[in-house]
């Protein structure tokens, strides 16, 4: 091995991109960077956003920090698509479409891979820490330095995966890089190195995070808010921080057998040496099946808060939501084998997994007719996140009548690998997960920001996305049940595919529309803030905690941490407002002093990843050092709190209500 | 002991625990991993044909007595006594070392005779549960020593207590993940089972 490998590992002048559409990608997201910098540089805000947002450890800003790159990732995410739609309705018969094959995989692999685990994920975690301390009646997280930490791993990850694009190539095995193909022996590039290190970083984040809002659920919860008086969405987070915990140690070990088979010659998943691969595939779904429940949860517990709010009612069987919550968690864990029925693991087991999985259907259920019941004589307001509910109960239901068919071990063995399954969990995550987030975020808006997202704009998103959804995702069932199978980058004219794949074309366009609707809607609220100024602390006359408290929330949220003593307690205290006039009794408490040493492993974990994924062992070995010694200093530290006094607090909540006044 | 100390213990505790336990399925993982393969040694050397149990016993019999002297250490941490306590963890870490060792130098024997992780499926999930636990208590111990300069530089702090006993969490909970490699991997091995 001669210096210069020692040095630089694989890395060589032919890792930069040589094929156009790959060279356009990563020279327009060099260009963007290097503006947003010299932007940034202009306009001289660098100490700012130092001081303001990359070293706080404010769950308020970390989590606006999560929205902004989960967007931002949604957009690079959302291109991935248009391409897809575009080869796909294009690359019939003489045709070879716009991308060659490897590219092609390269595309769909990385489209995957964002959407859920740094689109999705991010939305939630941002959803999760703008919301939980304020509904709890918190100040802050149980570990708001382990918060920092989760985040700038989350953002380590991220940049890992968007490498590619400049440097080497991506993955083009797969969102779940299964073996044989992920090998070494079929994928000898750097593309799977830099899947299991952008996972396993921003997987590690999630972890901690995981568990950082359990305990703060499980302690940190208001005087009196007993576990059952609690909201149904602080209950969905705890009850997904569980599954969390359960889970993403498995996705852990997964990932590093994996890179250990790549790396060091081992064999636990490959062909020859006694490996096994079926084992990755039970390994990756016993953490990938609870991983899609772990992000439909939080998005049921803000359909719940939505529904009761804007139908002005309380949330009609609160009990069995929570039980349904534990059940789906439960279950979620025994039902992995239905994504490989036709492993031919043998009647028996595919018979009780498919049966679990049915019975998942039930606890659902139980949910859908909760919040039906909830609208049923309701004052149902249809505001922007109400339209979202109601594509989300329309699309979900359908969604999850495929669900129940595919867990029909028969029908599964016809539809397995074909575009009808590709419909099917895109109806559920699409419906679920996103347009849940998308509600929870223009809900809980001007509790954050301090003014509320433009309601029209927002329902024409709503309908974008709800109807370019079904234009979108309907052939694609269609298709399925024809014969397409997932992943195609050509088919054959005799097919008679191509209409299909063009209708689904035009619905991602619809789609991209409502995009372009959030924008503007993003837009248009920012510059009519001070018109759209929420005055009282309590736009949509709510029902939780987190609503008591001014908009935008202090950043210690609040003054005097509230008592609880029963379910939905603003409302309820709202219902007698004789005891509000009291003046308050300040007293002092301490809050976490900013710190960046989050953003500083943040970026010593991207230089661990990049040198793994290159293998410049000096680099990784000196980052994973630097990493431990930092981590030393600072747990070393016993001053990370700075005491605010109960006569700092009145001067700051009278200046609070004077902004009021003049607004 | 104040409000305050007593929440923030709370926390972490609590905090720890759940780590722990996430630590647990971690193992979990890699011990399902290893029945799984455990047989398929590719015409290489099973379990049984390798392991050097009177070896094996005696640095079980070391990491046990660790979890011993690491609990008489945080007596001593209880009581304030800190000559004790920097005795004690000082055993243990020297126990933890002599643990290490040992698990290395069989290692390398093993690599010695031809029989590295690159053998056989059941060779590379054997290098990679019993060296996970290896890195844990290499981490273990590392903390250990911080630990001793935090007790010689800051005294019985509040915070370096509460630390001590997470520290003696994560020891005892080393031991427990040895015990189950102690039966899964070696006796199970050794009776060929």
């Amino acid at each position: 091995m001669n210096l210069l490998e020692i040095i630089l590992g694989k890395l060589s002048i032919d890792a930069l991109p040589h094929e156009s559409v790959t060279l356009g990608a990563g020279i327009g997201m060099t260009l963007g960077l290097l503006g947003l910098i010299g932007f940034v540089t202009y306009k001289k805000r660098w100490t700012w956003l130092w001081k303001e947002w990359f070293t706080s450890l404010d769950p308020k800003k970390i989590g606006t920090m999560y929205l902004i790159v989960g967007g931002l990732m949604m957009l690079r995410g959302f291109a991935d698509v248009i391409m897809m739609r575009l080869q796909q309705a294009l690359a019939v018969g003489d045709s070879t479409g716009l991308f060659p094959a490897d590219t092609f995989q390269q595309v769909f692999s990385a489209h995957g891979t964002i959407m859920i685990f740094f689109v999705a994920m991010g939305l939630m975690f941002g959803i999760i820490n703008l919301v939980i301390p304020l509904q709890i009646g918190a100040r802050d997280v149980a570990f708001p330095f382990l918060n920092s930490v989760s985040f700038w791993l989350f953002v380590a990850g991220m940049v890992l995966i968007n490498m590619p694009m400049v440097l080497g190539e991506f993955s083009a095995a797969g969102w779940l890089a299964y073996p044989p193909l992920s090998e070494l022996e079929f994928s000898p590039g750097v593309g799977v190195d830099y899947w299991i290190w952008c996972l396993q970083i921003a997987g590690i984040g999630s972890l901690l995070s995981g568990v950082n809002f359990l305990v703060t659920i499980i302690k940190m919860r208001a005087p009196g808010m007993r576990l059952m008086k609690m909201p149904i969405f602080s209950w969905s987070v705890l009850v997904t921080m569980v599954m969390v915990i359960f889970a993403f140690p498995i996705l852990t070990v997964t990932l590093t057998l994996l890179y250990l088979d790549r790396t060091m010659g081992m064999h636990f998943f490959t062909a020859d040496g006694g490996g096994n691969m079926m084992m990755y595939v039970n390994l990756i779904w016993a953490w990938g099946h609870p991983e899609v429940y772990i992000l439909v949860l939080p998005a049921f517990g803000i359909f719940s808060e939505v529904v009761a709010t804007f139908s002005r009612k309380r949330l009609f069987g609160y009990v069995s939501m929570v039980w349904a919550l534990f059940a789906i968690a439960f279950f979620s864990f025994i039902v992995w084998l239905h994504h490989f029925f036709t492993m031919g693991a043998g009647a028996g087991v595919n018979a009780f997994f498919g049966i679990m999985t049915m019975i998942i259907g039930i606890p659902t259920g139980v949910k859908i007719f909760n919040w039906l019941f909830t609208m049923f004589r309701g004052r149902i307001a249809f505001t922007s996140p109400m339209i979202w509910f109601m594509g989300f109960v329309f699309l979900f239901t359908l969604g999850g009548m495929t669900g129940v068919m595919l867990a029909v071990p028969g029908i599964d063995y016809q539809v397995h690998n074909s575009l009808f399954l590709v419909a099917h969990f895109h109806t559920m995550i699409i419906s679920g997960v996103v347009f849940g987030f998308f509600a929870g975020i223009t809900y809980w808006f001007p509790k954050i920001f301090g003014f509320t997202l433009h309601d029209g704009w927002g329902k024409i998103a709503a309908w974008l996305w709800s109807v370019g959804f079904v234009l979108a995702f309907g052939p694609l069932f269609v298709l399925g049940l024809m014969g397409a199978t997932r992943r195609l980058n050509h088919y054959d004219e005799s097919t008679g595919w191509q209409t299909l794949f063009i209708v689904a074309g035009v619905g991602a366009a619809i789609i991209g529309l409502g995009v372009l609707a959030q924008l503007i809607q993003i837009f248009v609220s920012v510059k009519a803030r001070h018109a759209r100024r929420d005055t009282t602390g309590d736009p949509w006359n709510g029902r939780t905690l987190e609503w008591s408290t001014v908009s935008p929330a202090p950043h210690y949220n609040y003054a005097v941490i509230p008592t609880v003593s029963e379910r939905d307690p603003f409302w309820e205290a709202k219902q007698r407002p004789s005891a509000a006039a009291k003046h308050p009794l300040y007293t002092d408490f301490t809050m976490p002093k900013n710190t960046g040493v989050g953003v500083i492993i943040g970026a010593l974990s991207i230089a661990v990843g990049f040198g793994a994924v290159w293998h410049i062992w000096w680099l990784a070995i000196a980052a994973t050092l630097a990493i431990i010694i930092t981590l030393i200093i600072r747990l070393s530290d016993d001053e990370t709190e700075y005491t605010i006094t109960a006569a700092e607090i009145e001067q700051l909540e009278i200046q609070h209500s004077h902004k009021e006044h003049h607004a | 002991m104040s409000t305050t100390v007593a929440t923030i213990n709370d926390k972490t505790n609590l905090g720890f625990w759940v780590y722990l336990m996430t630590d647990c399925i971690l193992f979990g993982s890699l011990f399902a991993t290893y029945i799984v393969l455990h047989k398929n040694t590719f015409g290489g050397p099973a379990g049984g044909e390798l392991f050097d149990m009177p070896a094996i016993l005696v640095e079980t019999l070391i990491l046990l007595t660790s979890s011993f002297t690491c609990g008489l250490g945080m007596l001593a941490i209880r009581r304030q006594k800190r000559s004790q306590a920097l005795f004690w963890f000082g055993f243990t870490f020297a126990l933890g070392v002599a643990f290490l060792v040992m698990e290395l130098s069989e290692f390398n024997a093993l690599i010695a005779e031809g029989n590295s992780w690159q053998r056989s499926g059941f060779l590379s999930a054997f290098y990679t549960l019993v060296g996970t636990h290896g890195l844990h208590i290499t981490i273990g111990l590392l903390w250990m020593l911080v630990m001793g300069w935090q007790l010689l530089r800051k005294g019985f702090k509040d915070s370096v207590i509460r630390r001590f006993s997470l520290l003696s969490m994560f020891w005892h909970f080393l031991d427990i993940i040895w015990i189950f490699i102690f039966t899964f991997v070696y006796l199970m091995g050794d009776l060929q089972l």
